[in-house]
């Protein structure tokens, strides 16, 4: 069959209604601060793996509030725990705790 | 004889400005178009940022409202003559009244939110007012939709009405964030299953106490922030809404389905405002409030002399911003009618 490069678009919206937040009910527990987060971005100026890659902090911590599947297993692996992040969040989160729970989640949810 | 001050509009400014005439010695008349003093105060329930009751403050104006002051409750004007720096003001039943200065305080009407039809408003069912949910608060009757269903899902609109050059309001409502935020942890505290949601373009937490609020009202409350316009809402087969918004944060479109949606709804000149705009040729600014000569120094002083202006007429405020301006008022008519004037301190 000729092939006339068309295909289908992958649907780009967020639906809220379905996507699944367990992840965040879970860090809202155990790190009740992440509700705060106001997407500044401070963290990620800070963040010496975002120099150098595409680690984006506050951005993961968003799309796991709104339940999108990314890829985060592999982008939390980028964190060294150095917490300058941490150090510098203005709304006082600990940034870090949430990095290692986020991890420890994802282990035991294997 | 003691000079006299005719106050037109009996809301929060008018009766506080009249509490602190009459205290001076003023001799005043107070005039309120509807049955009874307060104005929106009467209809909400609960103040931010504290959420104590708004009754109480009405209480504390009321007590301040000595016999000395006559108030004619129901009453319009229809029109207001000056001579030798005197004022006469008629009535709807013709009787006219004499006074030696005058206070605006006709302040202002919410937006008609059937203007953003996007919205819904006046379509849908489930799409409410900010105003219309207070007076859900204040009836003390269960939270429910119009079909008679517990909301799971409430979102808030904000800055309906306001930032919106579409429908010529440029300006911002000061008191609509910090109430959506309010509003949202009532919620939580009414329905403790029920999700918040606010769809906001910004956040202005400028007062004390707000930025406290809304830390609460994530932390504690739950409730969730989501910066962006509304698109549009729709509804679905079984009266909630569909709605759609940018998440502009994650930089994608998202939709989502709630139970019931408040809009956020501003601030507009009221038509009293308008009408007594019109009737004493005052100056009103681009957004159709009543200009004052100077916004830094001279704050209460209108471009006819002898007619001072206090409260929401000038600008969008909030109760307290509204208490102490018409406590300023009061004081720059005392002046006035004791010969010193402030205009001498500005003009060359």
């Amino acid at each position: 069959m000729a092939d006339f490069g068309y295909k289908i678009q992958e649907d780009r919206q967020i639906n809220y209604d379905s996507n699944d937040r367990t992840l965040f009910y879970f860090l809202k527990r155990v790190e009740p601060s992440i509700s705060l987060c106001i997407g500044c971005g401070t963290c990620s100026a800070t963040c010496t793996v975002g120099q150098f890659t595409q680690f984006d902090l506050h951005k993961i911590m968003l799309y796991v509030r709104r339940g999108e599947k990314v890829h985060i297993a592999n982008e939390i692996k980028k964190c060294m725990l150095c917490g300058k992040c941490s150090l510098v969040c203005p709304k006082g989160i600990n940034t870090r705790n949430i990095i290692f729970q986020t991890r420890k989640f994802l282990h035991s949810n294997k | 004889m003691s000079k006299s001050v005719i106050v037109i509009g009996g809301g929060i400014a008018g009766m506080e400005a009249s509490a602190y005439l009459s205290a001076m010695g003023f001799n005043v008349t107070l005039f309120e178009k509807d049955e009874k003093l307060g104005g929106h105060l009467l209809n909400w329930e609960r103040l931010f940022p504290t959420k104590r009751l708004g009754s109480e403050v009405l209480t504390f104006l009321k007590k301040g409202m000595d016999d000395k002051i006559k108030v004619h409750t129901n009453t319009n004007i229809t029109k207001i003559n000056s001579e030798n720096g005197k004022y006469f003001v008629t009535n709807h039943n013709n009787e006219i009244f004499e006074a030696d200065a005058l206070l605006i305080t006709t302040g202002y009407d919410l937006f008609d939110a059937r203007r953003k039809e996007e919205y819904g408003y006046g379509i849908y069912d489930n799409v409410i007012t900010s105003a219309e949910l207070e007076t859900m608060f204040l009836s003390g009757k269960p939270i429910v939709n119009k079909q008679g269903k517990v909301p799971k899902r409430i979102g808030f609109v904000h800055c309906v009405g306001s930032r919106d050059r579409k429908v010529g309001n440029v300006y911002c409502s000061k008191v609509c964030c910090v109430t959506a935020v309010k509003q949202a942890t009532e919620i939580r505290e009414h329905l403790p299953d029920c999700e918040t949601y606010c769809f906001y373009m910004d956040l202005r937490m400028y007062g004390a106490k707000f930025e406290e609020l809304y830390n609460e009202a994530q932390e504690k409350y739950g409730v969730t922030f989501i910066r962006g316009r509304l698109s549009e809402a729709n509804e679905t087969i079984d009266g909630s809404l569909l709605v759609k918004v940018e998440d502009t944060l994650v930089g994608r479109p998202l939709k989502m389905t709630v139970d019931l949606l408040v809009l956020m709804v501003g601030f507009e000149p009221s038509k009293g405002t308008k009408d007594i705009a019109r009737i004493l040729n005052l100056s009103t600014n681009s957004n159709g409030f009543i200009e004052v000569v100077d916004e830094h120094t001279l704050t209460n002083v209108t471009n006819q002399k002898g007619v001072f202006v206090a409260g929401t007429t000038t600008s969008p405020r909030t109760i307290t911003n509204t208490i102490y301006d018409a406590r300023a008022a009061a004081a720059e008519i005392a002046c006035y009618l004791n010969l010193y004037t402030i205009e001498s301190r500005v003009k060359n």
